[in-house]
């Protein structure tokens, strides 16, 4: 998208003209509708600020787990309806950090350095397995991710986790469905530098920390593997041609989107302030897919902008909807909107003819 | 000669029985899988044959012509029909009418078929359309089918009925005016088809009525191979451009398959909620579609290959586990919910090996065309 506005070089209107084709109709339909929720917005009695610093706080819970759609797109494959897989390897790091005793903020690098090696097996196996299934990805991946949450049921029941904060307490094992993080690493992000002026609230850290992993995802986009990364999404046969190894380069891509998926749910965890398990990471790959493609992503091109738009346009309509709606025509409508518009984003996206042939 | 050089040499020699068992294994993993769980779940849950016996009669009534209804997408190619759930969405909209209505038994479940019949031909419709637009994708379009025409049934349903939709009935519409009531009670239409002509043997009920409806959808599948249309879903399913050229209207055929399955599923749908006896307005429906499909991979079938048979064994064997392994479960870790994930996993496991299965057979079938041709074209350069 951002190419195509760039490489016009026109007069103002044509811009736009060529940025509003290459936004989509859905996608300008979700803008404006968001847009208009925050005119509204004030004239139902919400306020404006506590409504953006909500939109603003989820943008900073979520915006990873979408940064981590970015690798296997831009290899070719798809989208990352496995994202579980990395969440599962997070949930490892978060719980097995609190298990090892870690407190405090610290204790979030430390979820964050225990998920890394399971976030490596993770996405080695099940890029291993992608390689071996091109074309079906998409459909693969969302039963791995199915199949790994349900088999992490069963360990989460079984794994011999002691510590009392996470354990039933009746039983003595098992871990609980949610765990707290108070004293562990809730806000260990958020809290850093965080601004609070009057209504408005700002997680800077929380950005911060997203825009580190964005500056160096696009740096690495710009560096010799991440060029080849995106040749092999785009054009495998020229690739190929190329002399690159596209299976060594989508591994990589399954590794990277995994472990990302790994951060991303431990930086959701410590805004959220509760570590979820058993079936909670099972639907969290869907919202995650469809705020990059309503950032304007398609099955094969996603850029950082994609990432931010995305998460702030579908977070925007998650946060604003309940409020505005329920204040103007007192039904709780937004869970229904936002399934329509998620899925129905994904679907746009699956049907777009130009992509379906490569 | 030049076979032999290259290495592609013609399926002459003879093929040991070791290889026949070991082949006949691999193209039945999950079956035998199966089989060997339940062997060994069985025994640990303790249950009696009887028990057994019944439970399984009772839900094969119950599910086989859910079942039933995935196989004619499968032979048109178009895969596992994740968007069958439209259909059990469309028969859930009808009971829901006639429950307000309040016409229960034989006439309630044939009038509630009536009002799904329009409902699930223009879901099916939608879906097959949507579905050309991703060829080749059908499956992942299918399952996001799912979960965007569940926010429109929510809209519907939730927001709707009782406003647009006149709904009457206080046991049905919630307190607030407008909205279903989490549950519909099924219970004045509950086993209606079942009971019509029911025996028991050994105390085992069996709802002949039911199973004779099943058969008939199994010899109207059977007929329907057989017709023109079911010829053109066959060769569409074989080779898209090959029936283009031959012809067949491939798009209208894949719509096609795609309405007879929906349908089919909203019938299925009104036979399985008739059994259960209540009706979860907001959940049903959401887990149905993937139980059917591991129930049907589990019988042998597979994404682009599935027959009658497929049905009936994967439905017991599938059913058989689903029965035992919470209590074999508890007699093995002393926790039911172990054996409850992990049937739950199984099902998952199922799907997802053979959806693995098929694409790596696929490629493999591809390269070897590619390899054939590369060899063809050697060949015919060196006769020159």
């Amino acid at each position: 998208m951002s190419e195509l506005v760039r490489s016009s070089g026109n007069p103002l209107m044509d811009k736009i003209r060529v940025f509003a084709k290459s936004f989509g109709l859905p996608r300008l339909i979700i803008a404006g509708f968001l847009l208009l929720l925050f005119i509204m917005a004030p004239f139902v009695g919400a306020n404006f600020f506590t409504q953006l610093s909500n939109t603003i706080n989820r943008f900073s819970w979520n915006a990873v787990l979408v940064l981590s759609m970015v690798p296997m797109i831009h290899s070719g494959c798809g989208l990352n309806f496995g994202l579980p897989l990395g969440i599962i390897a997070g949930l490892l790091g978060g719980t097995i950090a609190i298990e090892l005793g870690a407190v405090g903020a610290g204790s979030f690098w430390v979820a964050v350095l225990l998920a890394t090696p399971f976030a490596v097996i993770f996405g080695m196996v099940y890029g291993f397995l992608l390689n071996k299934i091109k074309g079906g990805e998409m459909m693969i991946a969302t039963y791995v991710g199915f199949s790994a949450v349900s088999l992490m049921c069963i360990m989460w029941l079984l794994l011999p986790y002691h510590s009392p904060n996470m354990v039933w307490g009746y039983a003595g094992t098992g871990l609980r469905t949610t765990i707290s993080l108070e004293g562990y690493y809730l806000k260990a992000l958020a809290g850093f530098l965080a601004i609070n002026i009057g209504h408005l609230s700002i997680p800077v850290g929380s950005l911060l920390f997203f825009a580190l992993l964005a500056f160096a995802m696009w740096a690495f986009l710009h560096t010799k593997t991440g060029t080849a990364m995106t040749a092999v999404g785009s054009n495998p046969e020229f690739a190929k041609a190329a002399g690159i190894n596209i299976d060594k380069v989508r591994l990589l891509s399954v590794i990277m989107s995994t472990w990302l998926g790994a951060v991303g749910i431990l930086v959701y965890e410590q805004g959220f302030g509760f570590i979820q398990l058993y079936m909670a990471p099972f639907n969290m790959a869907l919202p995650a897919v469809s705020a990059i493609l309503i950032g304007g992503a398609s099955v094969n091109k996603a850029s950082i902008m994609n990432v931010i738009i995305g998460t702030f346009l579908f977070q925007g309509i998650v946060t604003m909807t309940p409020t505005v709606m329920n204040s103007m025509i007192h039904m709780d409508m937004s869970e229904v909107i936002r399934v329509i518009a998620s899925n129905g984003m994904i679907i746009y996206a699956l049907t777009r003819k130009s992509e379906v042939s490569r | 000669m030049k076979n032999r050089k290259t290495g592609y040499e013609a399926p002459l020699e003879k093929i040991s029985p070791a290889r026949k068992v070991l082949g006949f294994a691999r193209d039945n993993t999950v079956p035998l899988m199966f089989i060997l769980i339940c062997a060994i779940c069985i025994p640990l849950s303790g249950f009696s044959v009887n028990y057994l016996l019944a439970e399984i009669v009772t839900r094969i009534s119950r599910n086989s012509f859910l079942i039933l209804s995935l196989l004619i997408p499968i032979m048109a190619g178009m895969g596992l029909n994740f968007g069958m759930t439209l259909g059990a969405m469309a028969g859930e909209i009808g009971l829901i009418l006639v429950s307000d209505w309040q016409i229960w038994g034989i006439p309630g479940m044939v009038l509630a078929m009536i009002i799904s019949i329009p409902i699930s031909i223009g879901l099916g419709v939608l879906c097959g359309k949507i579905m050309n637009m991703a060829k080749g994708r059908e499956m992942i379009t299918g399952y996001i089918m799912n979960y965007f025409i569940n926010g429109i049934y929510q809209l519907i349903v939730l927001y709707a009925m009782g406003v647009v939709i006149p709904i009457i009935h206080s046991s049905i519409i919630l307190p607030r005016g407008y909205g279903i009531r989490n549950t519909v009670s099924l219970l004045a239409m509950r086993q209606s088809l079942d009971n019509l002509i029911a025996i028991r043997i050994n105390g085992v009920k069996i709802p002949v009525m039911t199973f004779v409806v099943i058969a008939l959808l199994c010899l109207f599948i059977v007929w329907f191979r057989k017709t023109k249309l079911g010829q053109d879903m066959r060769a569409v399913g074989q080779d898209m451009e090959v029936a283009r050229a031959a012809g067949i209207n491939v798009e209208r055929t894949r719509i096609i398959s795609i309405v007879i399955s929906t349908v089919l599923a909203g019938f299925g749908m009104i036979i399985y909620l008739q059994n259960m006896g209540n009706l979860s307005t907001y959940t049903a429906h959401s887990q149905i579609g993937m139980f059917c499909i591991a129930a049907l991979l589990v019988g042998g079938a597979s994404v682009d290959r599935a027959t009658i048979g497929n049905v009936f064994l994967g439905v017991t064997l599938f059913h058989l586990m689903f029965i035992v392994a919470p209590s074999a479960g508890t007699a093995l870790m002393g926790d039911s919910m172990i054996g409850e994930y992990f049937r739950v996993f199984v099902s998952y496991a199922v799907i997802t090996l053979a959806l693995i299965m098929y694409e790596t057979k696929k490629r493999k079938a591809s390269s070897k065309a590619g390899r054939e041709l590369a060899l063809a074209q050697k060949l015919e350069e060196e006769n020159k």
